[in-house]
């Protein structure tokens, strides 16, 4: 077991609990501040970015990808305004169609473009590729150890690793104006915590989560994580610190049980193929909410 | 003594096009109660934000204490309408409490056994010592805005600012209030309150300031709290029966029992 578990499932099974713990982080501040869609945004717009990107330099690889997001991420930003204005559409209707039509846009684009020979399609962008994020060169639990096949590890998962480190830095670093200005802009204000400013660095650290998680894993887990496990932490407690904190055990148990039973489970029911890993782990993430909003200690209308 | 609490100079607020408060003066004097009184849509609550840089001026100064506000954050507390926040937020009383500190804690500070029992006595001091670890959401209105202002005790500041600290709370917490901000006057702190209910004007505060987008009057209760400021500021928006109960040297014909109070 061992070997082929290092090679084949320690990564994807790494990859996806990092991705899932980099957006559920955030997903609690965005979801306490009704902004919860912005992950849903984000890695949707990301995907005409992506195929831009890819288009104007001729690889995948990973800068050009994110600057095209970031640049449709501005771009939708204005076409909301836009709307909002001229179109006189309240914001979340405009922030649905602007997103919509951005990732139909990013479809299109998909499709017309020669990206046959490169890992980039609809399927990917929706539930990525994380059962192909393979470490060859690992023999076993030793290669952990052995830098010349560390060297060959696959690179989402120093990214993915380093931008959870980002995000991880950011909330613990401003864990307390974040608090404050979450449940209370104003007064956050008149102590001197430049709240919008603040809330800006959350869109971005969120976006950057989400880019790098959506390059890794696909936008079915990215919408998933940013939602699911903050909500049903927050169904199980009446604290913020403590939210966080069951959010990133729910995150991190989604990812896991979620990439075991993708792999295995067809096979225990006598199936022969395994099915999506993403898509389960956005399944036992749902699941673990609706859970949750069955029995939570927190639910609306139950008191302590 | 010599730098009032609050200087305000040419303060021009805008939503939009048209101006929410138009070129307000204001002084406040020190160690007193000063209500900010008008009709609906005056800019009272507006005025306070501007003050405290929540919501952006178009023109004018601030002057806290004789120094820019940024300066003197510390020596400002605020309590804003119960309802600008979201109460099925996760956080208990004494979280809420606690935030108060955030000055003196700074970024990552922990929090010692002596801020925790600073928080502790804030809260005691407004009544709501039994209710440090409830939920927020569980409180009744005049609960929250106890706690509101435990949180406003915990900055320690010396210049209180309220926004409607009285608006849909029981008569228990009314009292439990004002008990609290006149004790504060006691020591010398400055209180300034947006504040609704003019029959309870002369009780509570010593100071009035009657804006109608522009200020309209400014000064002790007897000076400013007059029949004429406020029908220069409330016109006809203000029950007649209110103006005969706050100014009985003027009787009129047909008072109602009870003052209609504008909502």
């Amino acid at each position: 077991m061992g070997a082929e578990f290092v090679a084949l499932s320690l990564p994807p099974i790494l990859i996806g609990s990092l991705a899932a713990l980099a957006c559920a982080l955030p997903g609690n501040f965005l979801l306490l501040r009704r902004q919860a869609l912005i992950g849903d945004a984000i890695s949707h717009v990301v995907l005409p970015g992506i195929v831009v990107g890819f288009l104007l330099t001729g690889t995948v690889s990973t800068w050009p990808m994110l600057l095209g997001a970031a640049a449709a991420a501005l771009v939708a930003v204005g076409a909301i305004q836009l709307i909002q204005r001229i179109g006189r559409i309240e914001p979340g209707a405009a922030m649905g169609v602007v997103f919509t039509t951005l990732f139909a846009a990013g479809v299109l684009l998909l499709e017309q473009s020669d990206t046959s020979n490169v890992h980039l399609d609809v399927q990917h962008a929706l539930y990525g590729n994380l059962e192909s994020l393979i470490w060859i060169d690992a023999t076993g639990w030793q290669s952990l150890l052995d830098p010349e096949a560390l060297a060959w590890m696959p690179p989402e998962l120093i990214r993915m690793a380093l931008v959870c480190l980002i995000v991880m830095a950011f909330i613990g670093l401003l864990w307390r104006p974040l608090a404050i200005s979450t449940f209370d802009e104003g007064f956050a204000r008149t102590l001197g915590i430049p709240a919008t400013l603040l809330g800006l660095a959350l869109v971005t650290v969120s976006a950057i989560a989400a880019v790098a998680a959506f390059d890794a894993v696909g936008s079915i887990i990215v919408i998933a994580m940013f939602i699911c496990p903050p909500a049903t932490a927050r169904l199980m407690t009446d604290r913020l610190a403590v939210q966080v904190a069951l959010s990133a055990v729910f995150a991190l148990v989604s990812a896991v049980v979620g990439y075991v039973l993708a792999g295995y489970g067809p096979i225990w029911l006598g199936y022969a193929d395994a099915v999506s890993a993403a898509g389960m782990i956005a399944t036992v993430s749902g699941l673990l909410l609706a859970a949750a909003a069955l029995v939570g200690p927190r639910r609306r209308g139950q008191s302590a | 003594m010599g730098d009032a609490p609050l200087r305000v100079r040419g303060l021009t607020v805008s939503y939009g096009a048209s101006p929410a408060v138009f070129s307000a003066d204001m002084t406040v004097a020190p160690g007193a109660m000063t209500a900010i009184i008008g009709p609906n849509g005056a800019g009272k609550s507006t005025l306070l934000k501007a003050v405290l840089g929540i919501v952006p001026r178009v023109s004018g100064q601030i002057e806290v204490f004789g120094a820019a506000l940024e300066r003197q954050r510390a020596r400002i507390a605020y309590v804003p309408q119960r309802a600008s926040v979201d109460w099925d937020f996760p956080t208990r009383v004494i979280d809420v409490v606690e935030m108060g500190l955030y000055r003196r804690v700074g970024l990552i500070g922990r929090l010692t056994r002596q801020h925790r029992a600073t928080a502790g006595d804030c809260l005691a001091r407004v009544g709501m010592s039994d209710f440090a670890t409830r939920q927020i959401g569980q409180l009744s209105g005049g609960q929250q805005q106890r706690v509101f202002l435990a949180r406003a005790l915990a900055q320690g500041a010396d210049l209180y600012m309220l926004d409607e600290p009285f608006a849909g709370v029981d008569a228990a917490t009314e009292k439990a209030i004002i008990d609290v901000l006149k004790s504060l006057k006691d020591e010398g702190r400055t209180i300034l309150a947006v504040h609704h209910d003019l029959s309870t004007v002369p009780d509570y505060f010593d100071r009035v300031f009657v804006i109608n987008k522009s200020p309209v009057a400014e000064g002790t209760v007897a000076q400013a709290f007059t029949q004429d400021t406020l029908q220069q500021a409330y016109g006809g928006r203000l029950a007649t029966g209110l103006l005969d109960q706050l100014f009985p040297a003027t009787p009129a014909a047909a008072a109602p029992a009870f003052p209609a109070r504008p909502s």
